[in-house]
This record gives structure tokens, C-alpha cells and sequence, in this order.
């Protein structure tokens, strides 16, 4: 019934793949063996044929990515993982670190081959101190067996791979912060350009890519890039890990190809929990704007599909919403997220979602007025666009979207009727 | 004289070699620190500062950026409730409110006995297993009251157990 295709997810459910002799009997470190015979533009070449796009939030083709980075350059290149997985509503990179963490260490070897790199780091969020063990565990294990360090496995190659933890900021998910915090700064975004395949990690050209994205190059080396780009859809290529949350019966993690109709997804979660309706759905994580259940219902979950309908398909983080919703408290929610995470240094996010905050919780709590739904939308549409990093429209996007889509619940608001929560009266978020 | 014990003075070392530049090392540091002592004393922040090379106020700059790294020590237990959208949809405000009532402390205190502190956190990346807590690194996943009601008692036994 599941109709899950599992490609990322084919070693989930085998408790030894995240030893080096499980990993290997279940067909690990293949398509290294096999990108060691080819050339680094041969395996672009396959990466970009399988229309691989980041798994991380933008959707960029993962091959083209590889391919902007210069052949010769006075400094090293630099291959890094992302996996500070802190967009709310996305848990999937967890998995691939606790149960496949060397299909991650094969992937970046061979980005590693493919962009003329020899060093690579795995950014882990703080909070996933269980996962960098595991992580570092796989890492020392794969130098011991001469899948790391020099001359890999007498092939000539050199590659060093680290593992790093951050210490909580969801702002250091943003490539560049990332970068300043790897070296050993404040998560503070840079300017672009330059781009990191330009000007990166130390400066040298450097290649970032989502933990999901880089662990799945290796399947695409093994089946080659046709057959990966078969399984999806034309220039969404392959499978992604959903993480389905919130209002559905079965909340989970399923891999399924891209370009699934919604309404298939819903029911591989077992539809919306509670025989409740559905009232609205947040397509790839709390900062892509929304999609009402009629629209939702009509959608194909690929990123040109969902780019199509006015979202993102992001991180992948889909959540359910049913009918009984309060929808002013889930933008408030969100506001409040995005507000703490506001790392300071431009004025239109950090300002822009203080008053967002400001605002959204005194028409929560009762204490709207006249005006203020315009307000709130004049304001965000005063940071979309005008931030350092895309943190602010990470705060902008959805606020409009359910402005936009529910209206009538803040107009209801005003007029004092009770929400559709249903439990007015209570205090309307925990809030510390 | 160093704060840290042997291991972890090893760690940082192993740490340092990871990176053509020192500096690159010290959030990681930050964090291995803390979690041998608890919090960032004076003396812990010159330390690491000293095997990085940064100043003091530079250290702190950064230490007062990442929202895990603390100048105070916490409980010994440290309870970190999600209430991000996820959680929030499937109870985790009640979860929160459960865990102040039981432990009658709010948001960043320390309860007098240093057993439990409390924090209303960010997503921690558990959203399908929602609501979600972390005490310390250890996750605890789709959670009740009653669920809750166990796991603050097997910590509170452990506590009392060493
Ligand atoms: C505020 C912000 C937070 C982000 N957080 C993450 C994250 O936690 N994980 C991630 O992979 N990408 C995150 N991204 C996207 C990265 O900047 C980058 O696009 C991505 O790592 C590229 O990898 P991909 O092409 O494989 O998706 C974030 C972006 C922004 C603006
Ligand atoms: S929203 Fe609570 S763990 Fe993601």
C-alpha cells in the first residue's frame, strides 16, 4: 500500500549499514570504486544528467552547482555538507546520519573527485549530538579501511573528511553563515556574489550541498543518471525524502518519487488524522508559503509544479493542517520562530519580524485593529526582497500566503469571534 | 593549569589538527567545554580563547551568538521542550505548560534542588515523531503528560542515584 521508493531510505531499516562491513554488504562504496575510473567531468556529467536538485531548500540542479567551480584555483577547494537541518517541519537528514552515515561519506568523496577537492567537512547541528558520534564513528572507520585520507583504497586519490558540530542557529543553515561559522565565527551571512563555488569556505571554491543531496550522488553513480532521472519527473529527476507532520494519521518520513500527486502523499500518511478535514498544507518547510486544501489537492509535488502554484517544495518538510486550525496562531507561531532566529545584522528582518511578531500576537490575544491586516501585509512586503540573506523572506513568504489565503479568519478575529481553534479563552501560545 | 580533564584536553587537540586554521575549531570547543563543565566560566573561555587564538571578547562575541552556549550552569538535567508548528499542532504548548507545572520553573530557570532547568526550544528536527523533547542530548519523542510524568521520574531517580 505504501508505494515508497526507497533508494535514500534502502539501508533505514538494516541496523548494521551504518557499520563499514554492513555498508558494504548491502553494496556500499561501489560507486566509488566506479567514479575512481571516471573522470571528474564524466561524473558531473551523470550528476547532471540524473536532475539531481538540492534537497536543501532552494531546488538548485546539483550537477550544475558542481560544474561553476573552477578547474584550477591557488587555494583548496572544499566540498561541505549541510547538515544543521533546522527549518521547522524537516527531520529527514537525521536519518540518512543515523542509519546510512557512509552513503554521506561516499557521496563527498566522490563530489570530492568530481570538483578536484581534497577536504571536505559534515556541519551537524549542535542539538544532533548523537548523530556527529555516529558520524565520527563512520569517519574513523572509513580512514582505517583506506576509504579516507591518502592514495583512497591505492587509487591515488586524496581526500580528509571531518565532522563538525554547530551550537544551535538556525541562521547557520544558510550556506554562507554556515561558512563563518565553520570558521569559528558569529553564523553571520556574507554578500554574494561571490558565490561559494567561486569563494567559499577559506576562500577557495567550495561546493555545499544538503546532507540528502549528497548522499544520494552514490545511487546515482551505480544506476547512472538516466535511470535516477526516470524515477521523477522531467527536471525534477529522482526520489525525496517527505517528512509528513502535523495533522496526518501516520506522521513519518517516506521517500517517494517527485512529482507525486498531493493527495497520493496525504494518503501514504494516512490521510489527515482524526477523519478531520483538511484546511491547508505548508508545502517544504515553515518558510514556503502556503497552500489552502483546495489547492493542495491539485498539486504534484515537484519543485516546477510547486514553483508553478506560487511555493517550494524547500526541505521537504510537508505539514498538515485540519480544519480546526487557528490560522492567526499558526502565522504567529512561525513569526515568533523566524524572530528569534533573526540573526541582527539587517534591519528589515531583524526589525521587520519583531513588529510582524508584535502584531500577530496582539490580534492573536484579542487586541487587533482596524488596519492591521494591511499592516501586516504592508510589512512584509517591506522585507521580501530587501534582506542580506533569504532569512527575512523566509519570514515574509508564508505570513503573506496565509494573509492572503485566510483573510477572513483575522477579519473574524477583529469582529471578536472565536477562533476556529475552538478553545478560546486560553492563552494563545506558551511563549515562555 | 588547565579546567578541562585529560579526555577532553586530547579532544581539542584532535579537534584542532581538523582545520588549517585554529580559529576554525572553537564553536565546536565551546560545546565540549560546556558539556564537561555545564556552562562557560571565565577561566574556560580564556582557556579555549588561548588554544585558538582569540581574545577573550572575541570568544564571547561568539559564545553569546549560538543559543546552545551558556554563561550560567543549567540543571543538571536540562529540559527542552519544542513548540515550533509541528509540535505545536499536536500538542506541544500543553507538553511545555505540563513540564513548568511539574517542575515549577519557567522558561531558562534552574530549579533550586540543580536537578532540572526548563527551555522552550526551536525545532529539533523531530517533527514526525511530534510532540518532542530533548533532556540533554537524549531525545524524547511523541509524547503524553503521562509520558512526560515518566521520563522527568527516571531522571529524578538517576539524579538521586549518584
Ligand atoms: C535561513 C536559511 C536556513 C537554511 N537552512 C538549511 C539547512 O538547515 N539545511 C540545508 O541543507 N540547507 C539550508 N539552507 C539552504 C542552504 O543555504 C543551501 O542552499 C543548501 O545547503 C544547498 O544545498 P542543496 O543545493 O543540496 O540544497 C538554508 C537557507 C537559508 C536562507
Ligand atoms: S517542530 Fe518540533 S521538532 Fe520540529
Amino acid at each position: 500500500m505504501s508505494q515508497e521508493v526507497k533508494i535514500i531510505s534502502k539501508r533505514f531499516d538494516d541496523p548494521k549499514a551504518a557499520t563499514l562491513d554492513g555498508y558494504l554488504a548491502s553494496g556500499g562504496f561501489q560507486a566509488l570504486e566506479k567514479a575512481l575510473t571516471m573522470a571528474p567531468e564524466a561524473i558531473i556529467d551523470e550528476v547532471k544528467k540524473s536532475n539531481l536538485r538540492g534537497r536543501g531548500g532552494a531546488g538548485f540542479p546539483t550537477g550544475m552547482k558542481w560544474s561553476f567551480v573552477p578547474k584550477q584555483s591557488e587555494r583548496p577547494k572544499y566540498v561541505l555538507c549541510n547538515a544543521d537541518e533546522s527549518e521547522p517541519g524537516t527531520c529527514k537528514d537525521r536519518l540518512i546520519l543515523q542509519y546510512d552515515p557512509f552513503s554521506l561519506i561516499e557521496g563527498m568523496i566522490i563530489a570530492g573527485k568530481a570538483i578536484d577537492s581534497h577536504q571536505g567537512y559534515v556541519f551537524i547541528r549542535g542539538e544532533y549530538r548523537y548523530l556527529f558520534d555516529i558520524m565520527e564513528r563512520a569517519i574513523n572507520e572509513a580512514y582505517r579501511a583506506g576509504y579516507l585520507g591518502k592514495n583512497i583504497r591505492g587509487s591515488g586519490l586524496d581526500f580528509d573528511l571531518y565532522a563538525h558540530s554547530g551550537a544551535g542557529a538556525y541562521e547557520c543553515g544558510e550556506e554562507s553563515a554556515l561558512m563563518e561559522s565553520l570558521e569559528g565565527k558569529r553564523g553571520i551571512p556574507r554578500l554574494k556574489p561571490p558565490f561559494p563555488a567561486i569563494s567559499g569556505l577559506y576562500g577557495g571554491p567550495t561546493v555545499i550541498n544538503n546532507m540528502e543531496t549528497l548522499a544520494t550522488v552514490p545511487h546515482i553513480i551505480v544506476g547512472g543518471g538516466e535511470w535516477y532521472a526516470n524515477l521523477g519527473v522531467p527536471k525534477n529527476g529522482g526520489t525525496r525524502l517527505f517528512c509528513l507532520s502535523g495533522h496526518v494519521a501516520r506522521p513519518g518520513v517516506y521517500e517517494l518519487p517527485l512529482g507525486v500527486p498531493f493527495p497520493r502523499l496525504l494518503e501514504v500518511g494516512g490521510g489527515v488524522a482524526n477523519g478531520k478535514k483538511l484546511k491547508a498544507v505548508v508545502p517544504g518547510g515553515s518558510s514556503t508559503p502556503m497552500f489552502t486544501a483546495e489547492e493542495a489537492m491539485g498539486l504534484n509535488m515537484d519543485y516546477d509544479s510547486i514553483a508553478k502554484a506560487g511555493s517550494f517544495l524547500g526541505s521537504g518538510g510537508v505539514v498538515i493542517l485540519d480544519e480546526n486550525t487557528c490560522m492567526v496562531k499558526f502565522a504567529l507561531r512561525i513569526m515568533q520562530f523566524y524572530r528569534h532566529e533573526s540573526c541582527g545584522w539587517c534591519v528589515p528582518c531583524r526589525e521587520g519580524t519583531n513588529w510582524l511578531h508584535l502584531a500577530l500576537g496582539r490580534f492573536h490575544a484579542g487586541g487587533g485593529r482596524e488596519g492591521d491586516v494591511d499592516l501586516l501585509r504592508e510589512v512584509s512586503e517591506n522585507i521580501l526582497g530587501r534582506t542580506f540573506c533569504p532569512l527575512g523572506d523566509a519570514a515574509a513568504m508564508p505570513t503573506l500566503s496565509i494573509l492572503k489565503r485566510f483573510r477572513q479568519e483575522f477579519l473574524d478575529h477583529l469582529a471578536g469571534k472565536p477562533c476556529s481553534c475552538g478553545v478560546s479563552g486560553r492563552p494563545a501560545l506558551a511563549t515562555h | 593549569m588547565s579546567v578541562f580533564s585529560q579526555a577532553t584536553q586530547e579532544r581539542f587537540q584532535t579537534l584542532l589538527s581538523h582545520y588549517p586554521v585554529k580559529r576554525s575549531a572553537l564553536v565546536p570547543m565551546l560545546l565540549f567545554a560546556q558539556d564537561e563543565l555545564g556552562y562557560l566560566p571565565p577561566e574556560a573561555i580564556r582557556e579555549v580563547g588561548e588554544l585558538v587564538g582569540a581574545s577573550e571578547l572575541a570568544v564571547r562575541e561568539v559564545i553569546g551568538y549560538y543559543s546552545m552556549l551558556r554563561l550560567e550552569p543549567a540543571g543538571k538535567y536540562h529540559v527542552q521542550v519544542c513548540t515550533n508548528i509541528s509540535c505545536m499542532l499536536r500538542g506541544g504548548d500543553d507538553i511545555y505548560r505540563h513540564c513548568k507545572e511539574r517542575l515549577g520553573i519557567g522558561h531558562k530557570e534552574v530549579a533550586a534542588d540543580g536537578v532540572f532547568s526548563l527551555e522552550e526550544v526551536e525545532c529539533i528536527g523531530a517533527c514526525s515523531w511530534a510532540p518532542a523533547l530533548q533532556v540533554n542530548y537524549d531525545f524524547h519523542q511523541e509524547l503524553t503528560p503521562e509520558k512526560v510524568d515518566e521520563i522527568l521520574r527516571d531522571y529524578r531517580k538517576k539524579a538521586a542515584a549518584r
